[in-house]
């Protein structure tokens, strides 16, 4: 315990009576990469928020090297070598790297900007990621992963010793990552204390040393990664037994247990867009989940928007439900049964200072349009209706949504969308960024939507989970369809290598 | 039992409408112990006078232009074209009165459709070609000043239509016509946005436009509808105007209201940004700034020297709506009733 750089011990938090942290202990040792778990709700914001002082504890002791600090502010958090590196990149887009990375504390002669200085000390901080990167180029034209560096070495800048790593993979794809990584472990070695918080649990098992696991503001414990099995870690993040989570996450859904009458709901015949999609076929049938694979920018979420009609294609034809379709708008892709969960849950999705109910109900009053007000008692119906069959925990339907957690705030999508009882409906990385037990959910909803003949189409990054979920897995690369597995043929061999392929 | 009270203070302050009652009512509360006189009311001829309801009517072409307005505010918006449109509609109307003999159901019809063209042109650029808002709307605002002078030669014109003087001077079982007008405004917009969906389109295309639209709802059309509401709203107005003033002077008309519009929205609760609005909040706004003008010159304040005052109380409500502020507040209020218990 000598050797630890940071200790918290402790530490409570409560917001307007709502405890939530209770006496949490973390350590954190020099020359570690520990991984913060824990589903939403926790704890871990809050715990970093503390830390970092955005927030003031209520009690408890923070050592960092051995002495006490309350930090105030994230400036003084800063000062002290704890450093940030945010979930959202926090850069300005239109500024060089070196600018970004010396926002805020230029280096001046006789007050004005010395260039000179603030390149050099640019360089030495990318260096130290040993990343090779052009100091001029303005930050928007490089790619997320690149971002994210640029993000770290703005953070530590300023002597950190310790880096704090809010879910910093949730935009890369798995090359990014691994870039990201080699980075991390690297700083590591350098001997800075790493913390890292993230929902994707085998980033954990290759990336981090030790893990901490929080549940309900409280502490569960301090492992060694190598001594947690992974199945004894989501039990601890659940609480629950580490069958019954198993269960749930494995349930076989490659039989045709459903109704997949082999009836196509969808058909697309060399459907593309200029510059987003090369023209691809593809089918889609009742009661069938379809799987769509591949790297991000791979144009997953592009022929997404391309079926739903959000944006124009410029190629081939569409059918649905027997019928030619000629999609320009998403009100007449649903207005022909179709529903889409973006992505980009916070600016496609949600609409943040309405309430849960106003969110359930909105397409379905845009498709009555706007004389026929759907009556304020079945409003308040369906919103009770989706709250308790989706189990959405919120205080009541008139919440804002944006009081919500990220994967109640993902059922209350779905509940929009399922309330208008589609034929088919497409999920975007409908899992990204919610804890493991809304993911659960989640997965069997959609094989019990399947079931019913609803035919699905499945986006996510995590592999694991399309082939969880499909009958049929479509693999894209580099904005084209390069094949397409079924049955007992998915599996996530077979993905990588069709993604990997070069012709 | 003790917490019943307690509760709806901090119920109430976080209401978005406390503020600006609470400095209506800080007014009122001043004219009545300094100022009697304020709220003395008399009939002529049956019909009310006093100074309440010459506030009434100073405030009725800003509350006017404060319905359409707020709507505009809540999708993202903003008008700047209101007092152009007025000085268009009050030309064209007193034009056709004079030249084409054109009765009041004539004028009223060439007003509103003057206004619902300008409207459609606001609205087109802002939600279909996508230029920002206050830049498409600063064009007719630029634009729309020239037509009326245009239309005038530059001269003002007498109004003598009895339809436009009745709207203007008129009255209606004592009360002013142009106070019954704004009421009726008011109530329709209200059950308008509350009866069917067009309220929760707004507010939800406001809040998130992208979201809005892949979730089915047509947020183009709703654009451009409150573009074309908030246009003729401006048209009643210029109506309501130059039925009082008895005359038009194109280069003055509606000159610099789309800013005492845009106040009365933003003083009334509704935030620039989009999303959540209230009508009412706007109405009590656009009250809250004409009263204050009215104390002050009551006061001796010569009426050149009046906006500043105007502007710090304006600087008061937003600091006093600021979120952040609230909370704090809030937060007293819920310690104090901890001290207590």
């Amino acid at each position: 315990m000598s050797d630890a750089l940071l200790q918290m011990r402790g530490i409570s938090k409560s917001f307007r009576g709502v405890q939530a942290l209770k006496g949490v202990d973390f350590t954190v040792r020099a020359g570690e990469i520990h991984a913060l778990m824990g589903e939403n709700g926790a704890g871990k914001s809050t715990l970093i928020k503390v830390l970092t002082g955005v927030h003031a504890r209520d009690g408890g002791e923070v050592l960092l090297a051995g002495q006490p600090v309350s930090p105030r502010a994230p400036r003084d958090a800063e000062a002290l070598g704890i450093s940030t590196v945010y979930q959202e990149i926090n850069l300005i887009p239109e500024l060089s790297v070196a600018e970004n990375i010396m926002l805020g504390r230029q280096p001046r002669r006789f007050g004005l900007i010395d260039w000179k200085a603030l390149h050099a000390r640019a360089r030495s901080a990318l260096q130290r990621l040993e990343i090779e990167l052009d100091l001029h180029r303005s930050v928007s034209s490089c790619s997320l992963a690149l971002q994210q560096m640029v993000a770290i070495a703005r953070a530590l800048d300023v002597n950190a010793k310790l880096l704090i790593l809010d879910e910093p993979t949730s935009s890369l794809d798995e090359h990014e990552v691994a870039e990201l990584f080699k980075v991390l472990r690297r700083l590591r070695d350098q001997g800075l204390g790493l913390v890292f918080v993230t929902h994707f649990l085998d980033q954990v098992y290759a990336l981090s040393d030790r893990i901490t696991v929080l549940r309900n503001g409280e502490l569960v414990g301090e492992f060694k990664t190598a001594e947690l099995p992974k199945l004894l870690l989501v039990g601890k993040m659940l609480g629950r037994e580490p069958a019954a989570t198993e269960k749930v996450g494995a349930t076989p859904v490659t039989g045709d247990g459903g109704k997949s009458s082999g009836d196509a709901f969808l058909v697309a015949r060399q459907l593309g867009r200029k510059g987003a999609v090369e023209p691809l076929d593809l089918e889609i049938r009742k009661g069938e989940v379809v799987g769509l694979a591949g790297l991000l920018g791979s144009g997953r979420t592009e022929t997404a928007r391309l079926l739903f009609g959000a944006d124009r294609k410029t190629s081939g034809t569409l059918t649905l439900d027997g019928q030619p379709a000629a999609l320009s708008s998403p009100a007449q892709a649903i207005g022909a049964g179709m529903a889409f969960c973006s992505e980009d849950r916070k600016s496609e999705g949600i609409i943040p200072s309405l309430s849960v109910r106003e969110n359930i109900i909105l397409a379905m009053q845009a498709g009555r349009g706007f004389v026929r007000l759907l009556p304020r008692g079945r409003q308040e119906e369906l919103a009770a209706h989706y709250i308790q069959a989706l189990r959405i925990k919120t205080p009541s339907p008139e919440t804002p949504m944006q009081n919500l957690s990220g994967g109640n705030q993902q059922k209350v999508l779905l509940a929009r969308w399922l309330c208008l009882q589609p034929k088919l409906i497409i999920l975007d990385e409908p899992t990204r960024g919610i804890d493991v037990g809304a993911k659960a959910e989640i997965e069997k909803l959609v094989d019990s939507l399947r079931r019913e003949g609803m035919s699905i189409l499945f986006i996510s990054s995590e592999l694991e989970e399309v082939v969880r979920a499909s009958q049929r897995v479509v693999v894209l690369r580099e904005r084209r369809k390069v094949g397409e597995l079924s049955g007992e043929q998915i599996n996530e061999g077979r993905i990588m290598e069709m993604i990997a392929a070069h012709e | 039992m003790s917490n019943a009270p307690a509760s709806i203070v901090s119920r109430l302050a976080q209401s978005r409408l406390i503020w600006p009652l609470a400095g209506l009512a800080l007014l009122l509360l001043f004219n009545l112990v300094f100022d009697r006189a304020f709220f003395d009311l008399s009939t002529r001829d049956g019909n009310l006078y006093g100074p309440i309801i010459t506030v009434l009517r100073l405030a009725v072409k800003v509350m006017l232009l404060a319905m359409g307005m707020t709507l505009v505010i809540a999708t993202g918006g903003v008008d700047l074209s209101v007092g152009s449109v007025m000085a268009i509609v009050g030309a064209l109307v007193a034009f056709l009165a004079e030249r084409a003999q054109l009765g009041f159901p004539g004028l009223l019809a060439v007003g509103l459709a003057a206004a619902l063209i300008v409207g459609l042109f606001n609205g087109a650029l802002v939600a279909y070609i996508g230029i920002q808002p206050i830049v498409a709307t600063l064009i007719m605002m630029v634009l729309g000043r020239g037509v009326a002078l245009s239309i005038t030669g530059g001269m003002p014109v007498r109004i003598e239509d009895a339809g436009v003087l009745f709207l203007g001077r008129g009255f209606i079982a004592g009360v002013p016509v142009q106070i019954i007008l704004v009421l009726v405004v008011f109530l329709l917009t209200a059950l308008a946005c509350r009866k069917t969906a067009i309220g929760l389109f707004v507010e939800a295309v406001g809040d998130n436009e992208v979201a809005s639209r892949l979730s089915g709802v047509n947020a183009r059309g709703i654009k451009l509808l409150t573009y074309i509401f908030c246009a003729v709203c401006a048209a009643l107005a210029a109506l309501v105007s130059i039925g009082d003033v008895g005359r038009v002077e194109p280069d003055r008309l509606g000159q610099m209201l789309e800013l005492d519009a845009i106040t009365a929205v933003v003083v009334g609760g509704t935030v620039l940004t989009g999303g959540r609005f209230t009508l009412t909040g706007s109405l009590i706004g656009a009250l809250l700034i004409q009263t204050l003008t009215m104390t002050l010159v009551r006061q001796g304040m010569p009426s050149d020297v009046a906006p500043v005052p105007k502007a710090l109380v304006i600087l008061a409500v937003c600091l006093l709506q600021s979120a952040r502020l609230r909370a704090q507040l809030a937060a007293l209020f819920s310690k104090s009733r901890r001290a207590v218990s």
